[in-house]
């Protein structure tokens, strides 16, 4: 097996509710639910597992509960997991599993070595900042103390997403949708993370925008070489994106491999449903 | 007819009972322990509502004595009416002797300004403050601001000085600049003016911030480093007073209230009344003064 990845994750589970035994042999797809036939309990994410490469992006499709954003905020540690083993090549060669460092040590992956773009710009941005000031927040947890570097990388960040640098001191709750979605990049990328996650960018923005927001991230990806994690329900979004796919439903993966295999010949029942009402 | 048993005493010496005061002391102690951390205590009720001053009541009646000389300033000064009626209730509770001599006093407690004079390791200096937790302004719920301090996640109290240089040009937010002390804990120094945080570092007296209202205590032990919040190529500025002097004295180099007459026209008075009777009088007392960097 190859051993040069960058993220490796192991069995990620997240159980809401009682996590009694034999609650993830009750669920997923074979079973058509996520939720526990004796307890309630829903399970979210079901011991997912795979592999991400330097420079790869990876893309994670599914219906709507099928456990794709919960799969990434808790990469991102906006969750605690219930069970699984996340390794990330930057932290101690990867030899440490990631939920199980102390939350200063989270802090700092989470700063530094990782951006995430959330599908609603509140999540990401704070709106009570400006939007130079949300990418200084960035490069302050990162400990940039310097005004002019912060206003000049700012600047410069803002430029690459294609904001215009003359509303840096405005707040982004006067922008309009797409431009909050850029500044919301532009603060993920502040710290030059090897990892992106991106969480449903373009769902809510209009087709026109959706198209300019993803010519930036490719553009990106390609200049920085960065990795990424691209959640969508979109496929048009997959294809355009992404290397390699994986399909989940109810939380379990289905289906998996090269984007174009997986919407050129879906296998799984699931795929080709979602492949056949792309339109 | 009930009899109750408590009224027939009168108020225990320095108002609040002896347990209480216990508490109050091991708490400040814990403060002192902990430079920066805001240690929440009991504050009990007392003849005055919350928010008036009642945290640095509860330090300075947990901590007088008979033999103590105490002062009592509001924004400078001895004569307001707040500083007036504490410092009478305090005397009356206590039997301490109190003075408007910054030098003499052993227990100063003071609102909104710290004495201009160079306080001693004799002496402690008591801050009545109204908000301990400096990250209150950018985060609403105490849960997240303690998680925040913990782990010393500082960034977004940084933002707002960032915002503040963005929006004005400098990094003073009125008053009350945030500090670094000891290189530890964020805290704010109360709402004194920047003038006056340099004082703060490395001082030999004994600063205890009491908030009332909000059930904290933070300390600023003696010879403690304390460092306002600035960036590497935007610092922090005291309060310039260029080409003005006191109009009442004639000198310069202290914190000075801008006061305006009736027909709009504005002189400039020094701040610390106790400061200005001396200059008046005789020569200047000691004074740390700050210079602005270029």
């Amino acid at each position: 097996m190859n051993n040069n990845w960058l993220l490796r994750v192991r069995n990620l589970t997240k159980i809401y509710g009682e996590a009694t035994p034999g609650v993830l042999e009750r669920t997923g797809p074979k079973f058509d639910t996520n939720i526990c036939s004796r307890t309630g309990a829903v399970v979210a994410v079901n011991g997912i597992s795979f592999d991400l490469y330097p420079g790869e992006v990876l893309g994670v499709v599914g219906e709507s509960g099928s456990g794709k954003s919960t799969l990434v905020q808790m990469l991102y540690f906006d969750q605690e997991v219930t069970a699984g083993e996340v390794n990330f090549k930057p932290i101690e060669d990867g030899n440490v599993n990631l939920f199980e460092l102390s939350n200063q040590k989270k802090r700092y992956v989470r700063n530094h070595l990782m951006g995430m773009v959330y599908q609603n710009p509140r999540d990401g941005l704070n709106f009570r900042f400006t939007s130079g000031g949300n990418i200084a927040e960035k490069l302050l947890m990162a400990n940039v103390f310097n005004v002019g570097k912060i206003r000049i990388r700012g600047a410069d960040l803002l430029t690459k997403t294609e904001v215009p640098i003359q509303r840096m001191d405005e707040s982004p709750a006067r922008f309009s949708g797409g431009m909050q979605q850029r500044v919301q990049i532009a603060k993920a990328i502040a710290n030059n993370p090897p990892l992106l996650l991106l969480d449903e960018v373009t769902s809510g923005l209009d087709v026109s925008v959706q198209a300019k927001v993803l010519d930036l991230i490719r553009g990106l990806q390609q200049d920085l070489g960065v990795s990424m994690i691209v959640v969508s329900h979109d496929l048009g979004v997959i294809r355009m994106l992404t290397d390699r796919t994986m399909v989940l439903k109810h939380g379990q993966i289905v289906e998996q491999g090269l984007t174009d295999q997986i919407l050129q010949d879906p296998q799984h029942g699931y795929t080709q449903l979602l492949v056949s009402s792309l339109l | 007819m009930i009899e109750n048993l408590k009224f027939q005493h009168s108020f225990n010496y320095a108002y609040i009972d002896e347990f209480t005061k216990k508490e109050i002391r091991r708490k400040t102690l814990k403060a002192v322990c902990i430079p920066g951390y805001q240690v929440p205590y009991s504050s009990p009720e007392m003849p005055i509502s919350r928010g008036w001053g009642t945290g640095g009541l509860h330090l300075t009646l947990s901590l007088v004595g008979p033999d103590d000389v105490l002062k009592v300033i509001d924004q400078g000064s001895d004569a307001s009416v707040n500083a007036c009626n504490l410092r009478l209730f305090i005397k009356e509770m206590s039997n301490c002797a109190v003075t408007f001599d910054t030098a003499e006093a052993t227990l100063i407690q003071t609102r909104h300004r710290v004495p201009e004079e160079i306080l001693t390791e004799k002496q402690i200096l008591v801050l009545q403050v109204p908000q301990p937790e400096v990250l209150r302004g950018v985060e609403r719920h105490e849960a997240k601001t303690r998680i925040m301090h913990g782990e010393a996640d500082y960034a977004k109290i940084w933002v707002t000085l960032y915002e503040a240089y963005v929006r004005s040009g400098t990094l003073r937010n009125g008053a009350g600049h945030p500090i670094m002390v000891n290189g530890r804990y964020v805290a704010t120094p109360s709402p004194i003016p920047s003038w006056d945080v340099p004082n703060l570092n490395k001082a030999r007296c004994l600063y205890l911030f009491g908030a009332g209202r909000e059930k904290r205590i933070h300390c600023i032990p003696p010879f403690t480093r304390v460092e306002p919040l600035e960036f590497e190529d935007i610092r922090f500025k005291v309060e310039e007073f260029v080409g003005v002097r006191c109009s009442t004295s004639g000198q310069d180099k202290a914190f000075m209230d801008q006061v305006y007459a009736d027909d709009l026209s504005s002189s400039y008075v020094i701040n610390d009344s106790n400061f200005l009777d001396k200059l008046r009088k005789g020569p200047r007392p000691p004074q740390k003064l700050f210079t602005n960097p270029e």
